[in-house]
């Protein structure tokens, strides 16, 4: 209904234009409405509106594709590992994957809530074939418009102490 | 007049010793699909070797692969390089500083593989800027040029740069005498007053560094080409030279009136010893000595003010003249360094110098004269052979290891194969058409690679597809693992690659960088981490601290520029994966886009002169966001108070 509305005061707009309306219109989100109407007019491609988006998809059985099989977390957080792993991580990492805000790809918070630390390190060392042979990894490609998880060259060490910080991270 | 007449004898008759060489020659219908086979490396499959070929008046060094004839790359070395941002970004521009300023072109001749033992190592490719006397030196881990020396004194550094066998030097020579010091007086008094000078470069064992050890001050000539000792002759280094007439004017004819010019002998160890010893007299000079370090990505300039030259006549025993018939072109040395030849550019045979002989006869003393105080040694008492070929015009010859010989002829157009010792003629081929130098990978070294040779042509003519007057030079490639050789492909080169050296891709493919990394980053204006991105304003310099990865700039939004500014953007590419570089272009700007490789720092310069919002973008495909990898700059009046701000998703 509110769509309808906004469609029937932008016909008006253009026709103030058309008429030679000299009145300085707000670019008010034009583009939006135009955007909003072109979706409710095709329903049939929002069938995946009700599914859980990747990102925020629970599976922590899948450990991915890639060298890390199997990872042992200590009951406690080691605090030297996980400072180090913050400084590889705002050197390597930050660039796309801010802390507690999307960005270029999803927040790390909270990741071991979702996924295996397996899956986390495997998905830092072999983005690649990640998104090539891993469902959730291809999924995730999708909703992050594609934009392709960078390989950093990073060392299993590495990655296994931004692992540590990430659980720093809530 | 008479040379004239003999010439057009001579070539007469090598046209038709040619044209009755091709009636034996037998069909090649069922050899071409053999060829096809033998040059054809299947898509995903690689080339058994690198060929590295001097760009000529393009001033770089390209890179192919054989036997497919693919070129992989243009590596810039004395010329601007848009494509890279080589000699346009701020920290490779001193790449380009000599004692005469910016020079941004030369004309790059002669490339040579670092050796050791006499072996191909693959550490450095060295090649000689001709035009403006310089030598450069590439990593070959990086392909990248790491280090340019001016050499003082040189004019048209043409016998240049070759190496001793255990890379102790990179050698220059003069083409062109010149006065030295470098004085105003008259062109006419020339003779025995202009002197040639040959530089003895050392490099360091471990970084390559290069550093002007001597200068030897010889006569008057013109110095061609060069060629060091190996094996028993370790220690000497030839020169051909031509203009022994020290003629100063129209040397087409001048320089071609002494029979026999001469292959000037250099015992390098005996003045490497004097020197050492505190020998030789230092000079007052002003050459410019350029070096990129790899951890700071930046290259700085040293102004150097001063050489040390050696008068050949105070060290006895180290210099010797090799009389050699008709102004010798290329001057090689065989695998086993017993026979240095003398390619008679004016002659139809090959002269063949054995190195015993030579020795021999500085020890008895034999001499046939001196020019200007050196010794002539006797032609007959240092002759090992000649090659009586029967084509015109012999350039230059490189060796397959197995006891033959294969030498180019320019005016007769073909390659000849012939044997050490004997001296007799074993095939001959046609070249499409009039050839320069050739290359066999390794064939300039104790041990060859006998399997493929290049042929380096001069004229194109009707090889391809007609491209206007200028055509690309063509390469032929010749299988040369039979008895015969046998022509199997033909490629277009870039400039004019002078000479080539090539190198099996086993001992190069293993080591070639994939990237730089991020945290051996020393660059002063690195931004190692995305939240060290700033904009910082020093008086009217603005420096923005900006970092790409994979598909954004940050910051990519900046405010408070003004009109007046200089603006230096210093771009680092936060990649971590191979062939993943980002590119830097700013509307308007009055120098070329940047190529920044991963862990990379580049900076460029951006002079705003017009009031706008203006883009900013990456020029290099590098996803599938790449169109989207953009940024903006406000650009606001002189005197406006628009705060400096930037961001990244704001």
């Amino acid at each position: 209904m509110k769509a309808i509305v906004k469609s029937i005061t932008l016909l008006f707009a253009l026709i103030m234009i058309s008429c030679g309306g000299k009145k300085e219109e707000k670019k008010d989100d034009g583009f939006s409405v135009q955007r909003k109407k072109a979706q409710t007019e095709q329903p049939a491609e929002t069938s995946s509106t009700d599914e859980v988006k990747p990102s925020e998809r629970v599976d922590m059985t899948t450990k991915g594709v890639g060298p890390v099989t199997s990872v042992e977390l200590s009951p406690e957080i080691d605090q030297a590992m996980a400072e180090n792993g913050k400084k590889v991580y705002d050197q390597m990492c930050l660039a796309c994957h801010r802390i507690g805000k999307k960005f270029i790809g999803p927040p790390p918070n909270g990741i071991l809530e979702r996924r295996t630390p397996e899956w986390v390190m495997n998905m830092i060392l072999n983005p690649q074939e990640m998104v090539q042979q891993d469902p959730l990894a291809k999924d995730l490609l999708q909703e992050f418009n594609g934009s392709p998880m960078a390989n950093q060259g990073l060392t299993e060490e590495q990655a296994r102490a931004i692992l540590e910080y990430f659980r720093t991270l809530k | 007049m008479k040379i004239y007449n003999r010439l057009i004898m001579t070539l007469g008759t090598a046209l038709l010793l040619v044209s009755c060489g091709q009636q034996n020659k037998s069909s090649n219908g069922a050899l071409s699909s053999s060829a096809a086979e033998k040059v054809y490396v299947a898509p995903g499959e690689q080339d058994e070797f690198y060929a590295f070929m001097s760009g000529g008046y393009s001033g770089n060094l390209t890179v192919y692969g054989l036997p497919s004839g693919r070129m992989f790359k243009e590596i810039p070395v004395f010329s601007q390089f848009p494509t890279s941002g080589y000699g346009y970004s701020e920290e490779t521009k001193p790449m380009l500083n000599t004692s005469h300023g910016f020079v941004p072109w030369d004309d790059s001749h002669h490339p040579d593989i670092s050796q050791t033992n006499g072996e191909l190592d693959g550490r450095w490719i060295f090649i000689n800027g001709n035009n403006t006397p310089r030598i450069a030196r590439i990593s070959l881990s990086t392909f990248e040029t790491e280090e340019i020396i001016e050499v003082p004194n040189s004019a048209g550094n043409h016998s240049s740069s070759f190496i001793t066998e255990n890379t102790e030097y990179v050698v220059a020579g003069t083409r062109f005498s010149v006065p030295i010091p470098q004085r105003d007086m008259p062109i006419n008094e020339y003779k025995s007053n202009f002197k040639g000078s040959l530089s003895f470069i050392s490099v360091d064992p471990e970084h390559g560094h290069m550093d002007i050890k001597f200068q030897l001050m010889m006569p008057g000539f013109n110095y061609d080409l060069s060629h060091p000792g190996r094996g028993k002759s370790h220690g000497w280094f030839f020169f051909t030279t031509y203009n022994t007439e020290e003629a100063h004017t129209l040397q087409e004819v001048n320089a071609s009136q002494n029979d026999k010019d001469f292959i000037a002998a250099v015992n390098w160890k005996k003045i490497e010893e004097y020197v050492n010893n505190g020998g030789g007299t230092k000079m007052p000079a002003n050459y410019a000595h350029n070096l990129y370090d790899e951890s700071t990505h930046t290259a700085t300039t040293t102004m150097k003010k001063e050489v040390l030259t050696v008068d050949p006549l105070k060290v006895p025993g180290a210099v010797y003249f090799l009389p050699t018939p008709k102004s010798p072109h290329g001057c090689d040395v065989d695998p086993s360094g017993q026979y240095i030849i003398g390619n008679g550019k004016l002659s139809a045979d090959l002269t063949v110098h054995s190195f015993d002989k030579m020795i021999a006869a500085i020890e008895g003393e034999k001499f046939d004269g001196e020019a200007y105080g050196i010794p002539i040694l006797k032609f007959e008492d240092v002759l090992a052979g000649q090659v009586k070929s029967g084509g015109l015009g012999p350039l230059h010859t490189e060796f397959d290891g197995e006891g033959n010989a294969y030498t180019t002829f320019f005016i007769s157009s073909e390659v000849v194969k012939w044997k050490l010792g004997t001296w007799e003629v074993i095939d001959r081929k046609p070249t499409y058409y009039s050839v320069g130098h050739l290359m066999i990978p390794g064939g300039n070294s104790r041990k060859p690679f006998g399997k493929y040779v290049v042929a380096l042509n001069k004229i194109t003519k009707d090889r391809y597809l007609p491209t206007g007057p200028e055509m690309e030079h063509s390469a032929q490639i010749y299988d040369i693992s039979g008895e015969k050789m046998e022509l199997i492909y033909d490629f277009p080169t870039h400039g004019e690659p002078h000479y080539a050296a090539g190198i099996p891709a086993e001992i190069l493919a293993p080591k070639s960088k994939k990237i730089y990394r991020l945290d051996e980053n020393k660059h002063p204006y690195a931004v190692l981490s995305p939240t060290e991105s700033k904009v910082v304003r020093e008086g009217n310099e603005v420096h923005v601290y900006m970092s790409t990865i994979r598909s954004h700039f940050t910051p990519d939004n900046i405010e408070g520029i003004k009109v007046g500014d200089k603006v230096y953007f210093h771009i680092t590419n936060h990649e971590q994966d191979f062939d993943v570089p980002h590119g830097f272009a700013m509307i308007g700007q009055n120098t070329s886009e940047l190529l920044v490789m991963p862990g990379q720092t580049k900076t460029s310069v951006w002079e705003p002169k017009q009031v706008g919002v203006w883009p900013f973008y990456c020029t290099d495909f590098c996803s599938a966001l790449h169109q989207e990898m953009q940024g903006y700059v406000r650009v606001s009046p002189a005197n406006s108070n628009v705060e400096l701000n930037w961001s990244l998703g704001e």
